[in-house]
């Protein structure tokens, strides 16, 4: 190859390296809150991007959450949710968020920047299974209380808390006699209907706060489960209300079979509502749901209708009045805002497949960032003054050589980065600094032996010549040996290990061309134009 | 021009055995450290919970303690980080407490912050930094640790395999296990924090390790084509004299970039920093004095054909005279070496 083409091939590669490091304007499609819809932004994008260690944010590892039963495939259950938490993080506003599956069945979600992990936990972790359900119209459940209470009281469950008198002194509820007749008639309290206390509509129970769980633990015992009428489920409120001086939690008798699912729903927004000031999630169903629904809401009217998200009611469900269709809203009471659009987002984003859970939360503040940031290049800056100190110092002119070729080596690598769209992590950064000192070592292994053959008594040319020729065995296998562990640090490892492997691989492809090809070349120019040199300054 | 070492000539395996003592020293020491204390392992292996404090004036240690374990968050770890008023609070998950506290990273957090708004005031701090890992994820990680160090082992024996002989690579594997022991001695002795970086760390001074005993023996290799006459001992002793200069002058520019990341990078980076530092050293030790006399052995052991099992076992008596029945190729053959197998 002459000494033209060498050159040639160095200023294509430096000039692919500038044009892959050259900031550029990229167009987006980002979420406007202001209006709810997606549009183009053009943003200014620097190449190589930061990983979240150096300029702060949020990092989760999600898993299915098994904890509440088994999940048979877990793998398709990732996939799905993966699309769902994209659609809401995308609408979550931040820039380049990242949402990968990692391994089978482990969902990764970054968003740089952020700073308050509760509201991301939130968002992503929130089902937002909707549903409309019809409450206990013809009063089972209730009908149903003698035969638990008794079943109960056979299994050897003790009654505690509060007798049936208080419930007529608090409520005066006059509408279903029947229920606390029959379990007046046993003459002991029952043991669950002494703690549910008649709501205002049919199917509601009010349960004290502080019983709320000795409820929940008798509701879900398997002999109770048995007794509670066919087509029928026990939902908690979302709420805690209080009546009084005292708190209360609802228990819902609704049927099993919801007339609708918030799959129908095509658009939800948040809006405070000026006269009551509560905070009001809109929705609109899709044509099918819209006719699904009002057939559904023309049969039920007068009816009661709880709205469910999650597994929980939300607010008092409202009473049928009249056949609906499209539109619906859900309410939310005293809520903040915020919260409305949170929910107004993910309804929209549509319901996670299986609940989420966290296995590994990170939150790096910007400015801890920021200090990593200067610190890491402070090392950097002082490594290299080191490496440039020694080169010259030791091996003069050819010192210069090898260090200017290490500039190209810095540009090579970088560029590398940015072509690979990896992200410099801040193990990435010390391994590109710890690079620079290892980078050198193909020159200096070309300079002993340039040293060695000159010794020898060879000719200056043959000496170069030779030098190059006899150190590649040692550069090759050694660099293809340090290649393969960091080929396999980035195989095995995650997160910030891998961007420390990548730099490191694309460290020796760089060091490779740059220790070996340019200088070469330099060398020939070098010996080109001094013809008559005898000694070489090495 | 200055010239380090040039002809050096030192009898380098004659030290051998005063280099096995050292080496063995620090690895007992570190055993022994291991057997005590245990590896000092970061939130993201044990699973927990970890806050990174900045406060605006300087809050004792004792202070913070004492509001933790006000607000019962008792057996945290405090530690200042790298200044007097940045702290990090480690609260690790027992294996007892496991299922109760794997979803209570928010529970820290806010017993945390009760407690600093107790002993610094509150609005005197700032959370910089959180991390909450469940275990199950920590034991994946060591798994992957151990599975990528013992993994590059593999491929590296394979790769030296091919390229010189399985001796070599057999020799090359033994003395980077011997650093990745040697290693972990000293984050144990160092009390360093164990976390995915340190292992990142780990698994370069492998490589580098690697690196290093490949240049020698790349010259091993060429100096067996070279020398018919010397036996391995000589060999081994020649080409380590012969890569001195380039080994001083690597370690050095090497050696350059982990101090400057040591002092200058910051605390976080200072653990890498720490074993990368330690690792040069036993690299370019175990390169010489394991790597080497390594060879040695498996040499006598196992002689190879040809030239280099008679070389190994008249290594016995270290003298330049050619014993056993030598059945060398023809006399100070410069031509391209002839019956050298597995090249």
């Amino acid at each position: 190859m002459t000494i033209r083409t060498r050159l040639i091939v160095i200023g294509a590669l430096a000039a692919v390296s500038v044009f892959a490091l050259i900031p550029r304007n990229v167009t987006q499609r980002v979420y406007d809150a202001g209006n709810g819809r997606m549009k183009d932004t053009t943003v200014r994008q620097v190449p190589i991007s930061l990983g979240l260690d150096l300029r702060g944010g949020i990092h989760l590892a999600l898993e299915v959450d098994e904890s509440k039963g088994p999940v048979p495939d877990c793998a398709d259950a990732i996939q799905r949710a993966e699309r769902v938490v994209r659609t809401r993080i995308d609408e979550f506003g931040t820039r380049e968020p990242v949402v990968q599956i990692q391994g089978r069945c482990r969902l990764i979600v970054e968003l740089a920047g952020e700073s308050d992990p509760a509201r991301a936990k939130s968002i992503i972790q929130r089902t937002a299974f909707l549903e409309f359900r019809i409450t206990d119209m013809k009063n089972q459940f209730q009908n149903a209380l003698p035969q638990i209470d008794g079943a109960l009281r056979r299994a050897g469950v003790k009654a505690r808390g509060a007798t049936p008198s208080a419930v007529s002194q608090l409520f005066g509820s006059d509408t279903s006699k029947a229920g606390r007749d029959s379990a007046a008639d046993a003459n002991t309290p029952g043991v669950l209907s002494s703690l549910l206390f008649q709501g205002q509509l049919p199917g509601e129970f009010l349960v004290p706060e502080e019983q709320w769980m000795v409820v929940d633990s008798l509701i879900q015992r398997p002999d109770v489960r048995q007794l509670i009428p066919r087509g029928l489920d026990l939902k908690w409120g979302a709420q805690v209300e209080s009546r009084g001086a005292r708190s209360y939690r609802a228990v819902y008798a609704v049927e099993a079979r919801p007339i609708i699912t918030g799959e129908e729903l095509t658009k939800a927004q948040a809006r405070r509502d000026q006269l009551t000031n509560q905070s009001v999630v809109e929705f609109t169903l899709s044509r099918r749901g819209g006719r699904k629904f009002a057939e559904e809401t023309a049969r039920h009217i007068n009816d009661y209708m709880a709205i469910i998200l999650d597994g929980r009611v939300q607010g008092q469900p409202p009473v049928i009045r009249g056949q609906i269709a499209t539109h619906g809203q859900i309410e939310l009471g005293t809520k903040p805002l915020q919260e409305a659009s949170d929910l107004a987002l993910v309804l929209r984003a549509g319901a996670l497949p299986a609940p989420l859970t966290i296995v590994d939360e990170q939150t790096i503040g910007p400015s801890l960032g920021a200090d990593s940031i200067n610190d890491g290049i402070r090392a950097g800056v002082v490594g290299v003054a080191l490496v440039i100190l020694i080169m010259v110092g030791y091996y003069r002119l050819s010192g210069v050589l090898a260090v200017s070729a290490l500039t190209l080596y810095c540009l090579f690598t970088l560029a590398g980065l940015a072509i690979l769209k990896s992200t410099l992590t801040l193990p990435g950064l010390a391994g590109f600094v710890l690079s620079i000192g290892i980078a050198v070592d193909a020159n200096v292994l070309i300079f002993e032996r340039i040293r060695e053959e000159l010794v020898h008594g060879k000719s200056l040319r043959l000496a170069v010549e030779d030098g190059f020729k006899h150190a590649m065995n040692a550069i090759v296998d050694s660099n293809v040996s340090t290649a393969l562990t960091a080929f396999i640090l980035y195989l095995v490892g995650t997160g910030p290990v891998k961007g420390f492997a990548i730099t490191l691989i694309i460290g020796i492809a760089a060091s490779m061309v740059s220790a070996i090809f340019v200088v070469k070349t330099l060398f020939l120019i070098w010996l080109q134009r001094r013809p008559a040199m005898t000694t070489l300054s090495v | 021009m200055i010239r380090l070492f040039a002809n050096a000539n030192y009898d380098f395996i004659k030290w051998r055995r005063r280099a096995y003592a050292i080496t063995a020293l620090i690895m007992l020491a570190g055993a022994f450290d291991l057997a005590i204390r245990g590896l000092n392992y970061s939130i993201e292996f044990t699973g927990g919970t970890l806050l990174q404090v900045e406060t605006k004036t300087v809050v004792p240690v004792a202070q913070i303690r004492q509001a933790l374990d006000a607000v019962g968050l008792r057996g945290a770890e405090i530690q200042t980080f790298g200044s007097d008023t940045s702290y990090v609070i480690r609260a690790r998950i027992t294996a007892a407490a496991a299922e109760r506290q794997a979803t209570d990273t928010l529970a820290v957090a806010a017993a945390v912050g009760r407690a600093l708004d107790a002993s610094a005031g509150a609005g005197q701090y700032r959370v910089v930094r959180t991390e909450s890992v469940q275990p199950k994820v920590g034991k994946e990680l060591q798994g992957k640790a151990f599975l990528a160090i013992v993994l590059s082992f593999f491929v590296t024996l394979i790769y030296l395999a091919a390229r010189f002989e399985w001796r070599f690579g057999l020799a090359a594997v033994l003395a980077t296990a011997h650093d990745v022991l040697a290693t972990i001695a000293f984050i144990s002795l160092m009390h360093l924090e164990v976390s995915l970086i340190v292992v990142g760390a780990v698994l370069t001074v492998v490589g580098y390790s690697l690196n290093d005993t490949i240049i020698i023996f790349d010259r091993v290799r060429e100096n067996l084509h070279k020398y018919r006459r010397q036996n391995l001992y000589e060999i081994l002793n020649l080409s380590i004299n012969e890569t001195l200069p380039r080994s001083v002058l690597t370690h050095g520019t090497t050696i350059a970039t982990t101090l400057a990341l040591l002092v200058l990078a910051g605390e976080v980076i200072r653990p890498f920093a720490w074993v990368m530092t330690f690792g040069i050293f036993t690299g370019t030790f175990s390169s010489i004095y394991i790597a080497a006399p390594i060879l040695l052995l498996i040499e006598k052991r196992w002689p190879g054909e040809d030239a280099r099992g008679a070389r190994a076992l008249g290594a016995r008596a270290p003298t330049p005279v050619p014993t056993g029945p030598a059945p060398v190729a023809p006399k100070a053959a410069p031509a391209p070496g002839p019956k050298v197998p597995a090249r």
